[in-house]
């Protein structure tokens, strides 16, 4: 292979980059990057970055003079891939042929209202941060609409600006689709403990203001003033573009679960893609920062072998840090017929929990309890022939 | 020079936090290779002792930074920093720390 395009810059793509070249690659490598900024991590924009404690600089994902001896193409959306997999129809009017192709395009912020007046926002780029941040002053009323990651976090960053949050939520629970609602309500607790109204089992009816927000209307018609809302209602995979190019398409592009899609020398990796998993059974589209980084190991593992070296992934895993805490959780909790607290104490939102299925281990939630974490993530890792836990 | 402890009380697989200032790491691998460095993660305040070691690398029990013992440096985000790197000797069966200057970051790398 004489080149290699990349389409996407940020985790997955800079991950798949980097994997390219530590497995040997030394053709050509053209990086397609949709933002003009230098790849830039995205943890940080609603935590430290957010809280003004990190720079720009800080959070690059691309070390000191690292430049992974690639063609880098900022400000350039991929608008097309020809069904052969040979060539992508560039934003600059441009084709570039490529001999494989590794797709890393990502996710964009869901936004169910189209143009919201000022002070309505999402939060995925660096620019949304920057917007974001400059509206988080003290006094300041911030409705967050959404309990998820972004939701939580943004919520913890902000109380900690001297920000007045309101957290709208339609579930019962933070977080409940991803920890089960006995442990969203741990994270309801922590919220509490830390000044934030939260209103779960609510959706937001509609937006009120016209140039600028001045709150939301909760189904049934209460009001919430706000000066700022934040928008965190999940992503929308960035796939539209490859209408027509022979990939499957159904909530992120179709994989194995080693990144191989239906082309031949075309892999995918990260938000955008949706790889089988024998564990759950099915293809699933994974989200998290972890994933985008692994898995484009595997997925390059998988293209320059020609599909020949097979790489499995590892469980998936998670972590969030909210109100100075760090939430984890490795493994899949869907199919537990067990869980239970084995460290700390949940009523002191400090606890390590495990799932089981059939006694075997299938997944581990910590909250503040980072360190056993790791050792029962490296177990899980290890495998489920081997269970190296005491017998449930 | 600095007497860390006996290699016999280091196990393999094994790291050991020295209280300094800056705190220091000392690891001794699976393969019998003794390495320091700065104990704190570059990237969030986490001690590096605590992490998972595996070959010559110590992952950050926190957010998963792995740094290569030899060199300091880190794969990769979330830490983008490197960790400064010691120099260590084992000595009649001691093992002795010859710290790096302050300041200095990553290699360079003892001399076996």
């Amino acid at each position: 292979m004489k080149r290699i395009a990349v389409v996407g810059g940020s985790l997955a793509g800079v991950s798949a980059a980097r994997a390219l070249r530590k497995q040997g690659y030394d053709g050509e490598l053209v990086m397609v990057c949709a933002e003009r900024e230098s790849p830039y991590d995205r943890p940080p924009l609603s935590k430290s970055f957010l809280a003004g404690e990190s720079t720009e600089a800080e959070i690059g994902l691309l070390g000191n003079g690292e430049t992974l001896d690639a063609d880098w193409r900022t400000g350039v959306t991929a608008t097309a891939l020809r069904p052969s997999g040979g060539s992508l129809a560039l934003s600059d009017g441009t084709h570039l042929p490529a001999d494989a192709v590794v797709i890393a395009t990502g996710a964009r912020a869901r936004q169910p209202w189209p143009d919201p007046p000022a002070g309505v926002c999402t939060l995925r780029t660096l620019d949304d941060a920057r917007q974001l941040r400059s509206r988080l002053l003290p006094g300041a009323r911030l409705v967050v609409v959404g309990a998820g990651f972004i939701g939580a976090e943004v919520a913890a960053t902000a109380r900690g600006l001297g920000v007045d949050v309101t957290v709208v939520e339609a579930l019962a629970t933070p977080l409940g689709a991803a920890l089960g609602n006995e442990f969203g309500a741990v994270i309801a607790g922590l919220h509490a403990a830390h000044g934030v109204r939260l209103l779960c089992g609510t959706g937001v009816g509609r937006l009120v203001g016209q140039r600028q927000v001045e709150g939301v209307e909760l189904v049934g018609g209460r009001l919430v003033a706000a000066d700022v809302v934040l928008v965190g209602v999940g992503v929308r995979p960035n796939v539209e573009w490859l209408a027509g190019s022979g990939l499957t398409v159904a909530d992120g592009v179709r994989c194995d679960a080693y990144g191989a899609t239906g082309i031949n020398r075309v892999v995918a990796v990260g938000d955008c893609a949706s790889w089988y998993e024998p564990e759950a059974g099915g293809h699933v589209r994974l989200e998290h920062w972890t994933g985008a980084r692994e898995r484009a190991a595997v997925a390059v593992s998988s293209l320059l072998s020609g599909g020949r070296q097979r790489v499995a992934a590892g469980p998936p895993y998670f972590w969030s840090d909210q109100y100075g805490k760090t939430l984890q959780l490795v493994g899949r909790t869907t199919g537990a017929d067990s869980v239970a607290v084995e460290e700390g104490s949940v009523a002191e939102h400090d606890f390590l929990a495990v799932y089981r299925r059939a006694g075997r281990p299938v997944a581990v939630l910590a909250l503040g309890h980072a360190r056993p974490f790791l050792r029962w993530r490296k177990q899980l890792a290890a495998g489920p022939v081997r269970p190296s836990t005491p017998a449930a | 020079m600095i007497r860390v402890c006996a290699l016999a009380d280091l196990p393999p697989g094994e790291a050991l936090r020295l209280d300094l200032e800056p705190p220091v790491a000392v690891f001794h691998t699976e393969d019998g290779e003794v390495f320091a460095i700065d104990d704190t993660c570059t990237h969030q305040k986490a001690s590096l002792a605590e992490g998972f070691l595996e070959g010559c690398e110590v992952e950050c029990f926190l957010h998963g930074s792995r740094f290569d013992l030899r060199t300091g440096e880190p794969d990769g985000p979330p830490a983008t920093r490197p960790v400064r790197t010691h120099r260590v000797d084992v000595v009649d069966g001691d093992i002795l720390l010859s710290l790096s200057p302050a300041g200095q970051p990553g290699n360079p790398l003892s001399t076996p």
